[in-house]
């Protein structure tokens, strides 16, 4: 690549290629992204905080690593870190005034193992508050735009992550995801995403919206990059005790072009109602693409308990939420209001420092916590709960991947739903039953609605990353939709 | 499922967050739609169903005591508000 200012192009492994033999250097590539930034960032918003500083000498060191024959795929390759991944001595906002300040003291997991593999962070990417949305629209800073259309939202709540990659801000980024904020993104965005299995990612250092949920994941130009990242952070830790302990395979492995033997299913009450005719076609073809590829498929598998997935969500959830969130007094650490006593401080501190969204959703699981409403909500959640998860367990036992839409909609325009919140949560429909039931999943590009992307979800059962990259891989591999690139 | 201006009122104490006049009535009646939305789980028999708190089992997840580096004081008060003789600062709990 003779071009220098074109370097924001590459994927990480064309760009890892380009380091190791030494034709470009970190510097530059990360000189090129950061210029890129400069160049794009007015129009995309995808950064709360953008470490010009910090990322050149990451880069420097980078280099010398790479020299001296030291390096990982990642090595001196910049990335973009949701804002809810703590990060030290760099401001991890949850874009919430409630943290606008915050300086954690120390790293994520995550960010720890992508620092120790080289990685050169480029900014902390913007979101819905606290990650509680579908649009980035309830960020508390700034809405950031779909690069594929600017009117348009790029997804949420990891939309700052989804729309840098798409807008070549970023090689790659991490987001996270409890409901769908990694795969609905990269669906709107025209890039991949990938959930992995509860458990499969230590959370450690990662802001706690649902912690029964949330689960952080790469998000990538394309599913090469997606192993190589998942390379790096998945694993046990025992900062994080719902990490699960078990081997992690070179995910690299599974990057396999063919489906030869593959059984896949297309579970019926994906296909909901109110999905696009467009969506729908995309989708169809996308399966019938998998079929020559030489998998087979079962269009009639049904998840009869997907209807009652979004109700036991939004009460799980807030639920969750509600008890993580009460550690923001305004004592320790975030936002804090004057008050002239100590419970009047902290309702004016909560009522002051949480937006609209975070305040509903606060409000909704306290009430499904609350005396006579717990047996009501919570635990009938609960156990609706337990009858999805065996759903999928009973499915897997004659599948090895469903197909689904990873969205019903195409990325809708920026104030569409922002005035009704069910409407908001549908937007999720396709991706939460995947957390309900800690099961990875993944999507990927599938095709172009009038210009927009529109993306296919791949689930598997738990820690079958390995199939869903290889489904995703084949897939990739017989398509050109991720080599399409948005117009800025 | 109608939740009443108590209603709301009664929850935003529960969890200590003011709400102002505008926000306990838009709330009042999202969360009344959102509610009665989700009535739809009444219609699940989840007779001898076991509620999941957790998608994988957990129980008493122990790690070795081991000594370990921690933070230094003024890391971990670096983000306070308010602080004291290298002390968390908080208001009077206790009224006269």
């Amino acid at each position: 690549m003779k071009d220098s200012r074109k370097l924001y192009h590459l994927t990480i492994d064309e760009a890892h290629k380009l380091l190791t033999k030494r034709e470009v250097s970190s510097i530059e590539l990360t000189k090129a992204v950061l210029e890129r930034i400069s160049q794009v960032e007015e129009k995309v918003h995808a950064f709360v905080t953008v470490t010009k500083e910090s990322a050149l000498s990451r880069a420097q060191e980078a280099d010398t690593r790479i020299k001296q024959g030291d390096s990982s795929p990642l090595t001196g390759i910049p990335a973009l870190i949701k804002d809810n991944m703590c990060t030290r001595g760099i401001r991890t906002t949850c874009s919430s005034h409630m943290l606008e300040k915050f300086v954690p003291p120390y790293n994520a997991t995550v960010v720890e193992r992508l620092n120790q593999a080289g990685m050169v962070m480029v900014g902390k990417g913007n979101m819905d508050e606290f990650a509680m949305g579908s649009s980035n629209e309830h960020s508390a800073f700034f809405a950031t735009r779909n690069p594929w259309d600017l009117e348009r939202v790029p997804g949420g709540s990891s939309g700052g992550p989804a729309a840098s990659v798409a807008a070549r801000e970023a090689i790659y980024s991490l987001g996270s995801d409890t409901g769908g904020s990694i795969r609905q993104p990269a669906s709107f965005c025209g890039i991949v995403g990938m959930k992995p299995t509860y458990g499969r990612v230590s959370r450690f250092g990662l802001v706690a919206f649902a912690s029964s949920l949330d689960q952080i994941g790469p998000m990538t130009k394309d599913v090469t990059d997606a192993a190589l990242v998942m390379n790096i952070i998945a694993g046990h830790d025992p900062k994080d005790s719902t990490s699960v302990n078990q081997p992690v395979p070179d995910y690299t492995k599974s990057l396999i072009p063919d489906l030869k033997g593959i059984k896949l299913g297309v579970p019926k009450e994906y296909l909901v109602a109110g999905m696009e005719d467009s969506v729908r076609k995309i989708i169809d073809k996308a399966i019938a693409k998998l079929e020559q590829l030489g998998a087979s498929v079962d269009r009639e598998v049904s998840l009869p308990s997907t209807k009652y997935a979004l109700a036991a969500y939004y009460i799980i959830a807030p639920s969750e939420a509600m008890a993580n969130l009460a550690r923001y007094d305004g004592v320790k650490y975030g936002y804090s209001h004057e008050g002239n006593n100590m419970w009047n401080a902290m309702e004016k501190t909560r009522g002051h420092g949480f937006g609209p969204e975070v305040k509903r959703r606060i409000i909704l699981g306290t009430y499904a916590l609350s005396a006579g409403y717990y047996d009501a909500y919570y635990v009938k959640a609960q156990k609706v709960r337990t009858l999805i998860r065996r759903e999928f367990d009973e499915v897997f036992k004659r599948y090895d991947a469903l197909i689904t839409p990873t969205s019903p909609t195409v990325p809708f325009k920026i104030g569409e739903k922002t005035g009704d919140p069910l409407k908001m949560y549908l937007s999720d429909i396709c991706t939460l039953p995947v957390n309900i039931a800690g099961i990875p999943g993944l999507s990927i590009p599938a095709g172009f609605s009038g210009g927009l992307p529109v993306g296919m979800q791949i689930l598997g059962k738990p820690f079958s990353e390995e199939m869903l990259l290889r489904v995703a891989y084949a897939y990739e591999q017989a398509t050109e939709w991720h080599k399409q690139r948005p117009k800025l | 499922m109608r939740l009443s201006r108590e209603d709301v009122l009664h929850i935003s104490a529960l969890c200590r967050m003011k709400l102002t006049d505008e926000e306990v009535e838009r709330f009042r009646n999202q969360l009344s739609n959102i509610l009665e939305n989700f009535e739809i789980l009444q219609q699940v028999d989840t007779t001898d169903i076991p509620p999941t708190a957790y998608p994988i089992p957990l129980s008493n997840v122990t790690r070795d005591d081991e000594v370990a580096l921690s933070y230094p004081q003024s890391d971990i008060l670096a983000n306070a508000p308010r602080q004291e003789d290298g002390q968390f600062r908080v208001r009077a709990v206790l009224e006269q």
